[in-house]
């Protein structure tokens, strides 16, 4: 996917591209443009320049309509509905789509299973749950047309750390069985590395780099490197200076 | 004679005043409601038309009630019936609040939640009876709440060119001298203001999500 400019240059010269199946995180500080090329895929923004390509199609190509019903859009506090009950912001996709009330009915039920929330939580509205509930409701509505593609807008950025780590794991649990191709937007460097099958390092709206999360914690790259160090995690670097001292040690001692 | 004892003696008559001026109030209020909330929701959509639709309802606010009737009144068709004159300068009255009530309620509308919606595929259609205007309801029912109430005073006006309505006692009153007669239109009228009012209020509670 080539993705450059966009309107104030926000994103330029972005080339990207996300293979089926895998969690691609976008990792970036706020206003790297990480949203916004996760809204270039779903064309909620369309690109100045350069194109898109979805299932090899360009996005100003598609039906915008068409394009996102295939497409699950999680963002963060859920963007529920609030005069919707659980049962009709899960059943929304279908709803538009005008699948049969029964089907409907029955994957919404199916989802509240999928994403571990209490069938009977379906007649509630969204202001009756917890934060971590909305965004299982968050999650289980753009699951419910099936489509291949999710994209995840900072779906855990606003809940606490506990419920983070088990929206987490569960998130992980879930796509070992759904296998979808995920475009993951978050700043958060652990939760990349958790999550992520590939993690793309954005600044200033610019790629940085792209890497399977293997090898990103042991690149070179500057900017990965202070990343790595903000988050206190060992980098390629602390583990050279450690060797080094270790072979100080061992001249020392000889 | 007390006021009381008037209305009482003259039941029909303040009957049948306090129905006209209702009716004109009703049907004013309802083509307001059919020509505001489209153009509310049109200047949503269209920027650039925001400003000239909301001032222009804005001038029509600020004329006084009885200048808007005399410029009413050279109109053809309109200007040959006092009561359609008063029910079109009631109208362009209520418009105002209606208007800016529905444009200030749909772009209240958390953002996040419409784009949530665009984003999963809906149409603009879908989005604005699904989404927006739902959680509007309650902006929008204000709206009509406070186009109703100045409805029901400006109506009294109405009697000035012989549209009849409650105002008609208060005329009639002012040129008698007699304060039972103005007190038999004025208190009527008032309470039709307190009761639309409350009534639209309960409803406006009712409508708005939570």
């Amino acid at each position: 996917m080539y993705r450059p400019a966009n309107g104030q240059e926000i994103v330029s010269g972005l080339n990207l591209e996300v293979r089926r199946g895998e969690t691609l995180v976008l990792l970036g500080r706020s206003g790297s443009g990480k949203t916004t090329t996760l809204k270039l895929i779903n064309d909620l923004v369309s690109p100045s320049s350069g194109q898109v390509l979805v299932e090899g199609r360009a996005t100003t190509e598609w039906d915008p309509i068409r394009l996102r019903r295939g497409i699950g859009y999680v963002i963060q506090d859920a963007g529920l509905f609030p005069h919707f009950t659980v049962e009709r912001n899960i059943g929304l996709v279908p709803a538009i789509e005008k699948w049969p009330a029964e089907r409907t009915r029955q994957r919404v039920l199916e989802l509240l299973q999928l994403v571990g929330l209490d069938p009977g939580l379906r007649s509630r509205f969204p202001r009756e749950l917890s934060g971590g509930q909305r965004q299982r409701v968050g999650v289980a509505r753009a699951l419910a047309a099936d489509p291949p593609i999710l994209l995840m807008d900072e779906p855990f950025g606003a809940l606490d750390p506990l419920t983070r780590a088990d929206l987490q794991r569960e998130f992980l649990a879930l796509q070992k069985r759904i296998h979808k191709t995920v475009v993951f937007v978050t700043h958060d460097l652990r939760e990349a590395m958790l999550l992520g099958t590939r993690i793309a390092l954005m600044e200033a709206g610019k790629l940085v780099t792209a890497l399977a999360t293997e090898e990103f914690v042991r690149s070179h790259d500057p900017l990965v490197k202070r990343y790595l160090e903000a988050f206190g995690a060992p980098t390629g670097n602390g583990c050279e200076v450690q060797h080094e001292r270790a072979a100080v040690r061992d001249s020392e001692s000889q | 004679m007390n006021v009381l004892q008037f209305v009482i003696q003259n039941h029909n008559e303040v009957l049948e005043l306090t129905l006209e001026h209702l009716w004109m109030v009703v049907i004013s209020t309802l083509l307001a409601v059919v020509i505001g909330i489209p153009l509310g929701i049109l200047i949503t959509r269209r920027p650039g038309w925001n400003k000239p639709v909301l001032g222009t309802a804005n001038i029509i606010q600020v004329i006084p009630s009885l200048a808007l009737f005399g410029f009413l009144l050279p109109l053809p068709w309109i200007g040959a019936s006092s009561e359609r004159l008063a029910v079109l300068a009631l109208t362009l009255y209520a418009l105002l609040p209606l208007i800016r009530n529905t444009y200030a309620g749909i772009k209240g509308v958390d953002p996040a939640v419409v784009e949530a919606g665009r984003g999963m595929g809906m149409t603009d259609r879908q989005l604005l009876l699904q989404v927006e205007l739902p959680l509007a309801l309650g902006v929008i029912i204000a709206g009509v709440r406070v186009a109703t109430v100045i409805s029901v005073g400006l109506a009294t006006i109405a009697a000035f060119i012989g549209a009849g309505g409650l105002g008609e006692y208060i005329m009639r009153g002012v040129a008698m001298v007699n304060n039972q007669v103005i007190l038999a239109g004025a208190i009527p009228a008032a309470g039709l203001a307190l009761l639309a009012d409350v009534s639209l209020g309960w409803l406006e509670r009712r409508l708005s999500p939570a």
